[in-house]
């Protein structure tokens, strides 16, 4: 029985030595999502928009003359599953170019493997730490935190805001939030009179709220990836403070603008244009990009689409964009990247360079309110 | 001697040689770096809980330990990787005695909550403790092991190492359990009472056999932390636990062979059914169920039962004399070469 055991052992290393079947023609891109798993809800519309992208660029005769493969791996969101996708994607697929992560842990645990590998990755995560401090073969297209919380203070300070509150959950993104608040407020010349903060699984934030009542502040700011931020809109409204109200970018789904109902009508918060493209104005560049997207994207999966589908379809066009210009060559495709400027997106206009691997600035930002349950862009 | 009992052994070890010169597809050589690397903390668990009874749903959190010492003594302080990894294991053998000495006092469900809630601390301050462990970010840029002169930097030479270490366990575990207290592990799994009335010390024991186990774990994290380069609290989480026992009861409770063979099943499979695209959950969940029916004694189980149809075929002997073959058997068959 033992002496079975060995051989399936035996079997199994062999089976996994045979090559996989080689082609050469299509041009070859990685991508490596949470299509499954905890995170499913990021990867899962990522894994939607490259495969859309993939099918409309082929059925318009590919690029080159060349059609483009996108080999999507399922992360599940695991950092040494995203190890094993990446080393697939490059040794055994040998794609040009890898798109993803879509969670920040596993980006910062491929990092290493991109730079010894030398192989371009286009993150799809938001965490600084991807691409600070900078990697020559690392870039990423979602929007740093530091610049939301920016938009926020810019907003206040145009409406004459000076002292403002700031609650928030104890989880990574809100305590992320959190402390760049509290880093950026000075200089803006904005006082921060009150830190609160909630754990994600409370239902009832009437003590924070209270004591922020109490304060001189003259708006509040709510920083929350999680459901419990809807439940800070609505005991706001039961406790009739009016001040105006901020939420961060993690309020950027809207099925909480749903939930919170009448109560979170008139909140303003930062997002990408993708979410209120109806009232983003017609001259804007984006404009154009983001309507396509969402028509075709909302056509094809009958679901609303996300942000973070955005940073798959930039990250995407990105790749496709260096091979139409310069080949499969990957170190081509590095210098090319880092060279690109005024690439329009779905999440902003990029514009990369030796020092700067996410390409977008506060400008990606849009203030964005919510009127009847739908986003749109603040006056 | 006994070299017809050492043959799968022996076995093992050629493949290991063989695959260390022959394969040069790196993303195999990972593929197997990470068997090794589950292999090593499985058997560990498998002695908990396959050999002497007691569930852990900890464990993950001795993995993460193991690894987040390591990480931040060889990023912090400069320590070099033999040193952290040493403190490493020291440090998490310490810890799994101050925790198993009153969680052990618990039996079945109890013990099941205890271990648990022991997992779900370690990985809320793993989050919380910003300045120690990097909170929610992790740590990164952790150093690749190396001793004097010879560094492990490249994925042949990691899958060397972790492999010689999985070998080196897998006899001392073997010794262990063909040793005096493996017979006390294996009595005080039948019956505690019955343990206890022989002589044996069944408190001192089940703690001996928690921190040991605590030490494979802490082991298998130091060779994932200096491998994948980053750590996050992610590395140790409750569902890692639970896979650790997934892989345990897939691959065979109470056998030594058990471990290895539920961590390659584990990791090889979701990767081989990624081809079917949409329908890999499908397929994933449906085998292991089909495993859960089918083969409650896991894998190894699956495989005597196979083995010895067919001898008993060859033989020609009544199917009734196959051994090792039924399901209802009240102690698993704890078998060891």
């Amino acid at each position: 029985m033992k002496k079975l055991c060995t051989v399936i052992m035996g079997c199994m290393l062999l089976s996994l030595a045979a090559p996989a079947a080689f082609a050469a023609e299509p041009y070859r891109i990685g991508a490596i999502f949470a299509v499954t798993g905890p995170a499913a809800w990021l990867g899962e519309p990522q894994k939607n928009t490259v495969k859309m992208l993939e099918e409309q660029i082929n059925a318009k005769g590919g690029i080159n003359g060349r059609k483009i493969e996108v080999i999507v791996e399922d992360s599940v969101g695991d950092e040494a599953k995203a190890v094993l996708a990446f080393k697939k994607l490059v040794e055994r697929d040998k794609v040009a170019v890898v798109i993803g992560p879509s969670r920040s842990g596993p980006a910062m645990a491929v990092k290493p493997l991109a730079e010894r590998s030398r192989v371009p990755l286009i993150a799809c995560a938001a965490a600084e730490a991807i691409i600070k401090p900078v990697s020559p073969w690392v870039f990423k297209t979602a929007q740093n935190d530091a610049d939301a919380a920016r938009s926020i203070f810019d907003k206040a300070r145009s409406m004459g805001i000076k002292r403002m509150a700031v609650i928030s959950s104890t989880d990574a993104f809100g305590d992320a939030g959190r402390k760049q608040l509290k880093a950026i407020a000075p200089d803006y010349g904005i006082g921060i009179v009150a830190d609160e903060t909630y754990v994600p699984s409370d239902t009832d934030m009437t003590a924070q709220l209270t004591k922020i009542k109490g304060t001189d502040a003259q708006a509040i700011i709510n920083w929350s990836i999680v459901p419990a931020q809807t439940t800070v809109l609505k005991n706001r409204t039961q406790l009739g403070i009016t001040l105006p109200f901020f939420q961060s970018h993690g309020f950027g789904n809207i099925n909480y603008a749903r939930s919170a109902g009448a109560a979170a009508d008139g909140v303003l918060f930062p997002q990408g244009r993708i979410l209120a493209v109806d009232t983003v104005a017609a001259d804007h560049p984006q404009k154009a990009v983001i309507a396509q997207y969402k028509k075709d994207y909302e056509a094809a999966y009958k679901t609303d689409v996300s942000a973070f589908g955005g940073y798959a379809w930039d990250a995407l066009m990105l790749a496709v964009d260096a091979l139409k210009s310069v080949g499969d060559d990957r170190a081509k495709i590095r210098d090319y990247l880092e060279a690109r400027k005024n690439f329009v997106g779905v999440s902003g206009v990029f514009n990369f360079s030796a020092d700067n691997h996410v390409g977008l600035g506060q400008e990606s930002f849009e203030m964005l309110t919510v009127r009847d349950s739908n986003f749109i862009v603040a006056k | 001697m006994h070299v017809r009992k050492n043959i799968p052994l022996i076995l093992l070890v050629a493949s290991v040689a063989a695959a260390a010169l022959l394969i040069t597809d790196p993303y195999i050589l990972t593929m197997l770096i990470f068997i090794g690397i589950y292999a090593i903390a499985t058997m560990g668990l498998n002695l908990l809980l396959g050999f002497a009874g007691q569930i852990s749903l900890g464990h993950g959190a001795f993995f993460a330990l193991g690894a987040y010492v390591s990480a931040i003594l060889t990023t912090r302080f400069g320590a070099p990787c033999t040193a952290a990894a040493a403190l490493a294991v020291a440090l998490v053998c310490a810890i799994a005695w101050a925790v198993g000495l009153p969680c052990l006092r618990l039996k079945g469900h109890y013990l099941a909550m205890g271990t648990l809630a022991f997992g779900e601390i370690i990985h809320i301050t793993l989050n919380a403790e910003v300045e120690l462990t990097g909170g929610p970010s992790g740590i990164a840029g952790i150093p690749v092991l190396s001793l004097g002169p010879f560094s492990a930097d490249s994925d042949a030479r990691y899958f060397l190492i972790v492999w010689c270490v999985f070998i080196a366990l897998f006899v001392l575990t073997r010794n262990i359990i063909n040793s005096r207290p493996g017979r006390a592990l294996q009595a005080l799994h039948g019956s505690e009472q019955a343990a206890g009335a022989m002589g044996i010390d069944v408190a001192g024991m089940k703690l001996t056999v928690f921190v040991l186990s605590a030490a494979y774990a802490a082991l298998a994290g130091v060779l994932y932390v200096h491998f994948v380069a980053f750590v996050s609290p992610q590395a140790g989480d409750i569902m890692f636990s639970i896979k650790m026992v997934t892989m345990v009861v897939a691959g065979g409770m109470g056998h030594l062979w058990g471990g290895l063979l539920g961590a390659a099943l584990l990791t090889v499979l979701p990767e081989m059914l990624s081809y079917f695209e949409d329908y890999d959950m499908l397929i994933y969940g449906g085998i292991l169920l089909a495993m859960v029916m089918f083969m409650p004694g896991g894998l190894t189980q699956g495989l005597a039962r196979l083995s010895g149809a067919l001898r008993a075929r060859r033989t020609a002997v009544r199917p009734g004399a196959v051994t090792g073959g039924r399901t209802e058997d009240p102690v698993p068959r704890r078998t060891a070469q």
